[in-house]
């Protein structure tokens, strides 16, 4: 049950965009998210979604498995659905009772906002598929250098995402093993009412937040016998370079926020 | 005598339909009769945990059925959580589930939920304490606080608690110290004798299961490969290390005996390579 859950999964491969330098891909994904923001129309979607299908191929990432990551949004994509579809006022009312009206432009809306919540997540989900998370905190560092002269934290901020980037795995697996073992004392997770449900739980939180204090406080003991004092005069085994393919992307990422612009401003 | 616990051509796939699909489990038969101490052994992966996890219902076989009683588990929704109660499981490193913030109350999580009466929770969080060694003011302290030793068998009294006809047990002595290692085997076996019930014991240790197990399991590439007494599976022990599994060592030095030309049967337990030893000097004494 809990191992559908692929958020923050990396599924390692050699294709073009699994080899872009992650700086690349996270400035391509801002500029994804500012141009998905920025389309205004179905054509603009459109375009958007080319590009995301586009990525998508190129980086043969299974199908299945960005289904998969998408399915715990169900939720929210019904919740966002339903509350636009109420919520918009329009002129072709399609169903009207009680204090209930549906009009043409509640369906458009929500279902604009459902593919745009979709698409959103679906790129996310590229970048961690394709960028293992060391190489992702690498590039946000790098990415964030500049406000190191803020005096920000930027290292130990790129250091704390990266170390629960790599513990989601481990803590789910985990999490698994301790429901089977409270399982097999007969603890019933799925009846009672929501108060007895909520009750079932510390079985199993309980013995999750003990052993996450637990491999924090070994992890914190390993980093340190390996002399880990921070950013101060560490070097790295993996130097980023910007290479031809990230010009390349750097290139569509350009002519995306081109064709979307330029259609807004046609107002579509 | 009839099995208690009966399992036939057991089939387990691991993300079914994904491509990371994984046979863990082909085609296993066996039965559990009440009383017995089984061992079971095999290789990493091989698929010993996959199996006990089937035993109480905890996963569901792809193909095959679990009968407790003659009555398959998945049959019915009761039934199969009665099953959890009937066929205690011990997971590895059962320590990592303690959460109550006294021991007594943590023993008490299995027997709370059969729904028993306060009067047969308390006898029973005391006899269970009491096999596994656990005294009267250790009840009262929080889990935490004790040794990671005493934790171990806090949590195995957790399951003795429900008071299973089939106790099994994932290593249950992994990084333990000998005493304490010592400690639990018999702990295990006295609750074996005291209630007749069957155990099944997941292991590494070849002499623990030479010593204690009457009917060994091996399993090898999500196959059952062997069952029978110990001396049937360790008088395989060729097949046994092709495939990397151990052989008790003091069958490794009777073995090596033979192969120098000594006159020696192969044994596994100490008692036995001293009886052998024995008969070798008398008879050498006549000659």
């Amino acid at each position: 049950m809990l191992k559908d859950i692929t958020l923050g999964q990396y599924f390692p491969g050699n294709s073009p965009v699994h080899r872009l330098d992650p700086r690349t891909k996270l400035i391509m994904l801002v500029i994804y998210i500012v141009v998905l923001f920025a389309a205004g129309s179905w054509i603009s979607y459109g375009v958007v979604f080319a590009f995301l299908a586009a990525s998508i191929a190129i980086s043969r990432t299974p199908l299945k498995s960005i289904v998969r990551g998408l399915k715990p949004l169900v939720l929210i994509l019904v919740f966002t659905g339903i509350l636009n579809l109420l919520f918009t006022g329009g002129d072709t009312v399609l169903v009207s009772f009680w204090r209930i009206t549906i009009t043409l432009e509640g369906v458009e809306r929500a279902l604009f906002m459902m593919s745009r919540i979709l698409m959103l997540i679906a790129g996310t989900f590229l970048l961690t598929y394709t960028t293992s998370p060391i190489a992702l905190t690498d590039g946000l560092e790098s990415l964030l250098g500049p406000l190191k002269k803020l005096r920000l934290p930027v290292h130990e901020l790129s250091m704390m995402m990266c170390i629960a980037l790599r513990f989601i795995p481990t803590l789910i697996e985990e999490t698994d093993k301790i429901i089977s073992a409270q399982k097999a004392r007969g603890a019933d997770f799925e009846s009672g009412n929501l108060l007895q449900r909520v009750k079932a739980l510390i079985p199993i939180l309980v013995p999750l937040f003990i052993s996450a204090f637990r491999r924090a406080d070994e992890l914190a003991t390993a980093m340190e016998c390996r002399c880990y004092q921070g950013d101060q005069g560490r070097t790295k085994m993996k130097l980023l370079h910007y290479r031809l393919v990230d010009l390349k992307a750097f290139a569509l990422g350009a002519v995306l926020i081109a064709a979307v612009f330029t259609l807004r401003k046609f107002g579509l | 005598m009839t099995p208690i616990l009966q399992v036939t051509n057991l089939k387990h796939i691991y993300s079914a339909g994904t491509p990371f699909e994984h046979v863990a489990l082909e085609d296993v038969s066996f039965s559990v009769f009440p009383g017995e101490f089984i061992g079971v052994i095999g290789h990493t992966g091989s698929g010993k945990s996959t199996l006990m996890q089937h035993l109480n219902g905890l996963l569901k076989p792809n193909s095959g059925t679990v009968c407790l009683d003659g009555k398959d588990i998945w049959s019915d929704k009761k039934l199969t959580r009665q099953s959890r109660f009937r066929v205690g499981l011990v997971f590895q490193y059962p320590e990592y589930q303690l959460f109550e913030d006294t021991v007594y109350k943590d023993i008490a999580f299995g027997p709370k939920n059969m729904g028993l009466t306060e009067q047969e929770i308390d006898r029973r969080v005391r006899e269970a304490a009491g096999f596994v060694g656990i005294s009267e003011e250790q009840l009262q302290v929080s889990p935490f606080d004790l040794s990671g030793g005493q934790k171990r068998r806090v949590a195995i009294a957790g399951v003795i608690a429900m008071e299973p006809e089939v106790l099994i047990l994932d290593e249950p002595t992994a990084g333990l110290d000998p005493e304490g290692r010592k400690e639990i085997l018999a702990n295990i076996e006295g609750y074996r004798r005291a209630k007749n019930a069957a155990v099944m014991m997941v292991t590494h240790s070849m002499s623990d299961v030479a010593r204690l197990a009457e009917r060994l399991l091996v399993m090898n590439g999500s196959r059952l490969v062997m069952d029978g007494t110990p001396k049937e599976v360790f008088s395989r022990s060729r097949e046994l290390l092709e495939m990397g599994l151990d052989i008790p060592e003091v069958t490794q030095v009777f073995l090596k005996l033979a192969q120098l030309g000594l006159p020696v049967e192969p044994v596994y337990t100490m008692e036995q390579a001293v009886q052998a030893l024995k008969q070798l000097r008398g008879g050498n004494l006549h000659a």
